[in-house]
């Protein structure tokens, strides 16, 4: 076991657990954001940098500071870790400026895009972006390319998480995507246009952060948060068969594996389940699913004040300490 | 005149054949350490010699040999980075191509102070005619006896192979070197855990650049302590200078750590003076990536203090007033040159050769390069330049390997000391919209420009 310490609240950890991790276990608005890191998919993350955290303190026996911001998501604990995460008006800075290279060649084009409501770029932007761009030039475009029959692939929204190509890796039998070329110029794409096919391929969208891979079952019906979210199953020979509906009426618009609160699918449900049985007689209904993170979604119920409060108050700090030390960790702050 | 260790021998026809290298010494320190010294005392020796990494990072080798995992029961590796792709580093080039022996002799004899039992030279790609070189350097080698099994009859045994990259100047940061190595998309990874516990094939690595490795056969044929005796304080040996720009004779230049600056730009025996009785106007000290340097401030510290050619007193004053010694690309800038123009083509660089998988670096060369371009062609505003400032300050250390801060550093120091440069830019729109805006009319300072434009 270690103990830990973030933004000025203690928790006792497993060995070997990520900071995103023990930082989970406490919950609340310290837990970093995470755009590529995957608990399910081996070896995701460290990669789009939102979840950077400051280590004041790298253990009890050797207590210096780490030069650098560390991501949270793949740097394990050590006993007598420090460390600061919404408290360090450094983290916050550099968090803004990761959303803002996200965003720069992203088409923002949220109000024709299927994800919009259940984005994670597009809740990570409310919270830490910025209202304008400082980006003048045009945006890296690509063509919209089909990806087996089920799926549609926009490049030009995709923030390169590889999540998907992991899924590819792990999930299925057989990997038939990839990333191709480097930069800001690399793609997500499949083998000379070979299409996706393979049970598990349609766990794809789900993992996708952003609208880059769409259900085309699903693309252009209804605006996300005009459904009804229901928690459902059926017995399914391949999966556990337990899903979520997403109706309107009587119809099931679509079909999606169930998401925890940070946005992760805990049990990848198969492409029949998905896309066959868009009718609920084949499905026998729970009741209403709780969707207590998504900001869109939960219309109307936006309890994220306390966060938007405490967040003002630092952007505030910031702004007035410019140039001189970086301030203490205030523990009132987390209380 | 310094003591050559790695180039004396370097002009004696046929050096390239086996033949006529062993007849001039070569392979002397694979035979002294195979049959006289321990795998320890090889790596005493070459921590003894305060040898420094010649890659860019100038981390002490023997230290990072030290560190090798060998309580692992996995096979160990020594791979050389010959992906030297650094705009301004041209020397392992040369030496691989003028002396690929010294560089298997260095493999040979750092193979067995690491216990390793197969080697790697990972080399860029488009060195292919080097590639040639080197396979055929290692086949004498196999045909003398010096690899395979049981080297000069004791019983250590040694594979070695070149592997040549596709072309990636990211393959050259060690991590996503191993990634490529074992066949893979060259992309860095996340560290922990580092290459002496997990490296080639999850097996503890070291990697080490071209340089160093020929440095080990001096080393181990003189001793750690004759070598320690060159340079100053903890840059010790010699270590091969890549000069270009507008300097009399560009090349590449063997000297001992520890000479002034002063003297290796100007004296004939090294690059002879700026071309044309011309001024100079800046340095790249140690590849593009390392702080561009006013000349004022190249020559002599911010204290004042004669500046010399070592790890510590090039870096010396910091990121405010200092630079690197990096992989020793020496660049030159006569006062024709344009620092807005030489930045954006560095930014160009590394905006084509980011890897793409961390958002700070993929977005953010791209984005400094097109501002730049937009700067360089007069269509900048003065909010570019802080804007700059500031997107770059947002790249540095926030990414998974060191290309990112690779990108950052040049724009930051640039423009800091050369802000009114960029100022000039924006300001005068028609004046820069001729490429060779500078060699026409040389910047000095915007005052005197103004004048002469009124």
């Amino acid at each position: 076991m270690a103990k830990v310490t973030i933004d000025g609240v203690e928790v006792e950890v497993a060995d070997g657990t990520t900071i995103l991790n023990a930082a989970r276990q406490i919950g609340g608005e310290l837990v970093p954001p995470a755009m590529c890191y995957y608990t399910s998919l081996k070896d995701s993350g460290g990669k789009c940098r939102v979840c950077l955290v400051k280590v004041t303190a790298g253990s009890a026996k050797d207590p210096r500071p780490m030069p650098k911001l560390v991501a949270s998501c793949r740097t394990p604990v050590m006993d007598g870790m420090v460390v600061q995460n919404i408290t360090s008006p450094e983290v916050l800075e550099a968090r803004k400026g990761v959303v803002e290279f996200l965003l720069l060649n992203h088409p923002l084009d949220c109000p024709v895009c299927d994800q919009a409501g259940e984005c994670d770029l597009q809740n990570l932007a409310y919270e830490h972006g910025a209202a304008k761009t400082r980006y003048e030039e045009d945006r890296r475009t690509f063509e919209k390319i089909d990806i087996g029959d089920k799926i549609k692939l926009h490049m030009t929204r995709c923030i390169l998480c590889y999540r998907c190509t992991y899924v590819a890796d792990q999930l299925t039998p057989e990997r038939v995507h990839g990333v191709l070329g480097r930069g800001d110029h690399s793609e997500i794409s499949t083998y000379i246009e070979k299409a996706v096919d393979n049970d598990y391929s349609g766990n794809m969208i789900d993992v996708c952060p952003v609208g880059a891979l769409t259900d085309k079952t699903f693309r252009f019906k209804s605006r996300v948060w005009f459904t009804n979210p229901m928690d459902a199953h059926r017995d399914c020979p391949k999966c556990t068969g337990k899903v979520v509906l997403w109706m309107k009426g009587e119809e099931v618009l679509r079909v999606s594996a169930r998401k925890d609160q940070y946005g992760e699918v805990k049990e990848y449900i198969c492409n029949e389940c998905r896309y066959d049985h868009k009718n609920v007689k084949d499905w026998t209904v729970e009741g209403p699913r709780h969707i207590d993170r998504h900001s869109v979604i939960a219309q109307g119920h936006y309890e994220r004040a306390d966060l938007i409060t405490l967040k003002k108050e630092i952007e505030r700090q910031i702004e007035f300490e410019k140039g001189k030390p970086l301030p203490e960790p205030n523990p009132s702050l987390t209380a | 005149m310094g003591k050559k260790l790695l180039t004396a021998n370097i002009n004696i026809p046929g050096i390239e054949t086996f033949d006529v290298y062993r007849k001039n010494g070569g392979y002397a320190s694979v035979e002294k350490a195979l049959k006289t010294m321990t795998p320890d005392e090889v790596t005493e020796e070459v921590k003894k010699s305060g040898l420094r990494g010649r890659g860019g990072a100038g981390f002490p080798a023997g230290m990072k040999w030290s560190f090798l995992d060998r309580k692992s029961e996995k096979p160990r590796y020594l791979v050389c980075n010959a992906d030297e792709s650094e705009p301004g580093t041209f020397k392992d080039r040369y030496l691989m191509e003028k002396l690929p022996h010294l560089l298997i002799e260095g493999m040979i004899t750092g193979s067995y102070a690491l216990g390793a039992r197969t080697s790697y030279i990972y080399i860029r790609g488009e060195y292919m005619y080097v590639v040639r070189i080197l396979e055929k350097a290692i086949e004498e080698a196999y045909a003398a006896g010096f690899l395979g099994q049981n080297i000069l009859g004791t019983p250590y045994s040694l594979d070695l192979y070149v592997h040549p990259g596709a072309g990636a100047y990211i393959c050259g940061e060690e991590t996503a070197l191993l990634e490529s190595l074992e066949g893979k998309r060259g992309n860095p990874r996340l560290k922990p855990p580092f290459p002496a516990v997990a490296g080639l094939y999850a097996a503890p690595t070291v990697v080490n650049n071209v340089e160093t490795i020929a440095a080990v056969v001096p080393i181990v044929n003189g001793g750690g302590d004759e070598y320690a005796k060159i340079g100053i304080g903890k840059s010790t040996g010699t270590k091969l200078i890549s000069a270009s720009g507008h300097i009399n004779k560009p090349g590449i230049y063997e000297i001992d750590l520890g000479l002034p600056v002063e003297e290796f730009i100007y004296s004939d025996e090294y690059c002879g003076g700026i071309w044309k009785g011309r001024k100079m106007k800046a340095v790249v000290a140690g590849g593009s990536s390392v702080p561009i340097l006013p000349a004022d401030l190249i020559l002599k510290t911010a204290k004042g203090e004669q500046r010399l050619m070592t790890y510590e007193s090039l870096a010396d004053g910091g990121f405010v007033s200092g630079t690197m010694l990096g992989s020793g690309g020496f660049v030159v800038y006569d006062e024709t040159a344009c620092i807005v123009r030489n930045l954006w083509t560095f930014a160009r660089f590394y905006h084509h050769e980011s890897c793409g998988q961390c958002s700070p670096c993929r977005e953010g060369t791209g984005w400094m390069e097109k501002v730049l371009h937009r700067i360089e062609h007069g269509h900048g505003h003065m909010g570019d330049i802080d804007l700059l400032v500031d997107v770059a300050k947002k790249i540095e250390g926030n990414t998974i390997c060191p290309l990112g801060d690779a990108a950052a550093w040049p724009v930051a120091s640039a423009i800091r000391h050369f802000r009114e440069e960029f100022e000039y830019h924006v300001k005068y729109p028609e004046k820069v919209s001729n490429p060779k805006h500078f060699e026409l009319e040389p910047f000095r300072s915007e005052k005197k420009l103004e004048a002469v434009g009124a």
